[in-house]
Parts: structure tokens; sequence; C-alpha cells
């Protein structure tokens, strides 16, 4: 099952550096909720706080809270590694391992944690989670060919497959179809959309009908000027967002005025 | 050509664009042919330069295929040089043989890629995955630096006094030959490890985070696995940077006639130092009684033959480094 997130002042730094500002935010279980706004507004930095991936940068640190399921993820006993396992993430580009088969790839998770798995188990897990990001088809012939192998839209989707294997209840996207042409797009939203019955999702695009297409609420993040913080400034469900937004920025930039 | 453009200056007077005749600006027959000219002579050249550079060695190659081979057969390659008198045949019918000194070459480089893979290999780690280019990264990669430029005797001296000191006066053991060389071949490992583990692409660092892979395990088994091959590569490098050490070994692992398989006890002779050693001694003596069977050039012909196997060994070492490569390499097809 999805669970929430709450997000209470959180402040995202790169070094000195302050990069969002003050955000609060709820996150339903179970639904998608995107992420909007202009190149530079924060929308990525702030996903990446979401499981911890954002303090790899060398400086890079936030204040605030972040409640997962009322659980502070930056609470000082938390293992950050133990946050990525509960909170998954797929990346702009679509990034199998290159040294692992499909199979390997799917199991990465697993596999790389020293965990010993039967090989029943494990083609169980494989089956279950190809089939659960609509890849089963695809490659069920070819489990031991290289990952790389597939094409971009296959990739991606072999990617989403290898983040739910390690079960977890949260999943990150961050811009996941913006390297992708049209119809793996519509694979990719077509699955994000049976997803969220199990996992709640997180989505930053870039694309604003894809926003439209695929998300229940949806966040517009801005920015004053480059060089300044950026801010939560407007969010809502994804209807009112595009059909009657009560903020004046949000419906400048959806409406295409923006600047 | 074409008419003027108007515009309009800031205070509000006409003003005209300048008129520009285009044929100045093409390139003329002459420069055109100046550029042929020029395009020529570099491309000749770069094939000269080329051909030079491939000169000396071929010119190796051939002279120690020739000249070594004529002593280069199994009796060479299967006894040591104990109970070889002079210019004169052996009981086997051979002339002595190079056995001990394959063998202390395998050793004593083995010796030092077992102290300076690791060393090599966890100090580039550090320097890419651990260090974030902080101060102390700065002065490895100075001292690195600094060491690829220590001279190979140097480096003799070094492991030489070290052993002086554990071991009193006239230490010589094979390892301390393995020891003076890992010092010349860390630098290299850690140089070549380090580029391969920078161009990991970052996308796989963070796929593996997060996965919720502790960074121990995304290192060694997605970093370390995906660079592999080109780490391969250039340990392979470095060893071929050292096996064919003379000087340090003079010093350090010593000159015997027999064979000594233990590394860590008595003097071991390697190839170049073997080759080294013929070479002084020019020409063997052959009794006035002697038949025919004495050859009195034998130590230049046996030192031949020690060069050529010495060249034989490190191609094999390539070709095991390029094998080892290809099967741990990224494969793309589908």
């Amino acid at each position: 099952m999805g669970q929430r997130i709450d997000i209470n002042h959180l402040n995202i730094y790169y070094g000195n550096f302050l990069a969002v500002e003050d955000v609060n935010m709820h996150i339903d279980a179970n639904k998608v909720t995107a992420f909007i706004g202009p190149s530079g507004c924060g929308k990525s930095t702030v996903l990446r706080t979401l499981d911890r991936m954002h303090e790899i940068t060398p400086g890079a640190h936030c204040t605030g809270e972040v409640l997962l399921e009322g659980q502070n993820l930056y609470a000082k006993d938390v293992d950050p590694v133990a946050v990525r396992r509960d909170v998954g993430m797929v990346f702009q580009r679509p990034n199998p391992f290159p040294t692992m088969s499909i199979r390997e790839n799917v199991l990465a998770g697993a596999r790389l944690n020293n965990r010993k798995i039967a090989k029943s188990d494990a083609d169980d897990l494989v089956e279950w989670a190809l089939r659960g990001a609509n890849l089963w088809n695809e490659v069920k012939d070819r489990l031991d060919n290289p990952g790389i192998g597939l094409s971009g839209g296959q990739q991606q989707r072999l990617c989403i497959a290898r983040a739910v294997a390690v079960h977890p209840s949260v999943l990150l996207m961050d811009e996941p179809c913006s390297a992708l042409d049209p119809i793996s797009t519509l694979a990719v939203e077509d699955l994000i959309n049976e997803l969220k019955r199990d996992y709640t999702i997180v989505i930053v695009t870039h694309n604003m009908q894809q926003a439209a297409r695929i998300a229940d609420y949806t966040a517009f993040f801005n920015l004053k000027a480059v060089g300044q913080p950026g801010h939560l400034e407007y969010f809502a469900d994804t209807t009112t967002m595009f059909s009657n937004p009560q903020n004046e920025e949000a419906e400048r930039y959806i409406s295409g005025r923006f600047g | 050509m074409s008419t003027p453009r108007k515009t309009a200056e800031d205070d509000g007077s006409i003003a005209y664009a300048p008129v520009i005749d285009w044929d100045k600006f093409k390139p003329s027959r002459s420069s055109l042919a100046a550029r042929k000219r020029k395009d020529g002579l570099m491309h000749a050249l770069i094939i000269l330069a080329f051909i030079v550079a491939l000169i000396p060695l071929i010119s190796v190659l051939w002279t120690t295929l020739v000249k070594g081979a004529q002593r280069f057969n199994w009796d060479f390659l299967s006894h040591n040089m104990t109970n070889v008198i002079g210019g004169q045949q052996t009981a086997s019918g051979g002339y002595g043989g190079i056995l001990h000194a394959i063998i202390g070459t395998l050793e004593i480089t083995l010796g030092a890629m077992v102290i300076s893979i690791p060393i090599g290999l966890l100090c580039a780690v550090y320097l890419v995955e651990y260090s974030g280019d902080g101060k102390l990264a700065k002065t490895i990669r100075l001292l690195v630096d600094v060491m690829s430029g220590i001279p190979s005797i140097v480096a003799g001296l070094f492991a030489f006094s070290v052993f002086t000191i554990i071991g009193g006066p006239g230490t010589a053991n094979g390892f301390e030959g393995s020891v003076a060389l890992s010092l010349l071949m860390i630098p290299t490992v850690v140089k070549t490890s380090e580029e391969m583990l920078k161009i990991v692409p970052n996308d796989l660092r963070e796929a593996s985070l997060a996965l919720g892979v502790t960074k121990q395990r995304t290192i060694t088994k997605v970093v370390l696995r995906t660079s592999l091959p080109g780490i391969v590569s250039g340990v392979i490098l470095a060893i071929a940077r050292v096996i064919g050490e003379t000087a340090p070994l003079l010093l350090t692992a010593g000159y015997i006639v027999s064979t000594n398989m233990n590394l860590f006890s008595g003097q071991m002779t390697t190839l170049p130092v073997y080759v080294y050693q013929e070479y002084s001694k020019f020409r063997a003596y052959c009794p006035e009684d002697a038949g025919a069977s004495c050859v009195a050039a034998i130590p230049m012909q046996r030192a031949w033959s020690a060069a050529l196997m010495l060249i034989v060994i490190v191609l094999i070492l390539n070709l095991i480094g390029r094998i080892v490569a290809k099967i741990f390499s990224v494969e793309t097809k589908r």
C-alpha cells in the first residue's frame, strides 16, 4: 500500500545556497502528485529530499521535516539506506546497470544487498515486477540478455520494475518520460495509472499535458528570479490547477503567458 | 550586390549599413591552392612521424626475434645455469637456460601485483568515491604524481634500505624485489584506476543508492564491476612497465644461477637481470682442445633468447588482460 507524505517547513541547501524555501505540502497516499514549474525552481531537488538522495551531492543538506506516514525521514536515528528501500526512485534517463541482464537488473535491489534468494523466489519476483511494469510479455523470452539492449521506453519500464522489486510504498519519478518517444511515454503513463493502486506516486514533469493526464494533485513551484530560492507557489487538485487556478502566477504559467 | 539598407539611428537620423563586396570574402584560388599544399605537407609529415616512431619498434622486435630464435628451444627454457662451464655443452646437450629467471620474473612480478593492486585500487576508490576532492585527496594526487617520477634505481635503493634495517646488511630476496617494483607500480595503478572509476556514469551510482543499496555495496558491485575491464588493462600496463626493470632488482633480488622457488628467502634471478649478466660476460671461455660443440659466443646468444622470452611473457600478459577485459566488458548487443 502507498503511504502519505507530509512536508513541513522544508528548506533545502546546496552548501550555503538556499535552493528551495519553506515547502509545506501534503501528499496523499495512493494518488499521483505532479510537480510542475520552470527550470531551476527546485522541483527535482524537492523530489530528491523525499528519499534522501539529495544529501548525496557533496555539501547538500536540508532542514525541516519530511514525514512518511508520520515518521520523520530526517530524524537522527533514521538510516538513509532504509529510507531508500521504502521510497523508490525512477530517474530522467533510463539507467539499467550495463553489466547486468534484464533479470539481474530486476533483482539488483535484493542481490546487491547481499541477500541470498532461492532461484524459484527470484523467478517469481522477476515475473511479478516485470508484469507490474507491463514489460513481462516483451522480455520474458530474453531475460538473460543485457538490460541496455532494450529500447529507451523498455529500459525505463525495466527501471520501474527494478524500483518496485524492492517493494517500496512510494515511487518518485524525476521526469521519467522526457527521454522517451510518445508511444513509450503512453506506455509509461498507463503504467503510472495502474501503479497508483499500490504506491503513492510523485512525478516531476515539464509536460503540463502529462500532469493533466495522470496527476490527481499538482504542485506548482516557482522562483522569483534566477539566483533566488525556489518555493512552492500553488498546490491544488489537478482539475482546479488546470481549469480554474486560484493563483495568478500558476495561471500565467499554465496558459503559457509566463515571464 | 545588394542595395544599402536604411536604418533609423537613435537620434532619428537616417543611416545606411555599409555596403559589402562579398567577393572579397571568398577564398581566392591561390589561397585554396596553398591550403591544399599545406594539407598535403602535413599529411606527409604525420605519416613520416608515424614511420619514424615505428622504426625502432620493428627493429627491436625483428632483431630480438632473429637473434633470440637461435637458442630458443625447450632445453633453454627448462634448464637453469647450474653446471654450465664456459661455452661447453652441458649434460642435457644444451648450453644452460633461463628456467630460474622465468620463475623469478613471474614470482617477483606476482609479489609486486599482490602489494600494489590492493593499495592502488583502494587509493583510487578513496579519491573518486570518498574524498570529495578535499585537501587529503589533493595531497595524495600530488604524491602519486611525484611517485610516478621516481627513478627505478631509487625505488630499488629504498627497498634495499628497508630490508637492510629489517633483515640486516646484505639481505637479498625475491620479495625485496617485489617491494621495489610495487613502488613503481602503485602510481600507475592509482592513476589508471582513478580515470576508470571517474568515467562510470553517476546515474549508475544513483540508481543503486536509490534501490536502498549501501555505499559500500554500490562501489563493489556496481562501480568497480562496471569499470573492471578498464582497471584490468591499466594493471596490465603497470605490469608491463615493471616486468622489464633491471636496476632495482640487481640491488634487491640479486643474481644466482640455480632455481630458487622461495620468494621470501635467498636470491632470485629475473629475466632482465639475466640478460644483463649474460651480456656483461660477452664471451665464454673455450679450452683449445674443445671441439665445435664449445660455443664462445653463447652468452650473447643466451641474452637475446632471454630477451625474446621476456617479450613473449609481456605479450601473453597482454593477451590474458584482453581476454579478461572481453569477458567482463559491458555488452551492448541485443
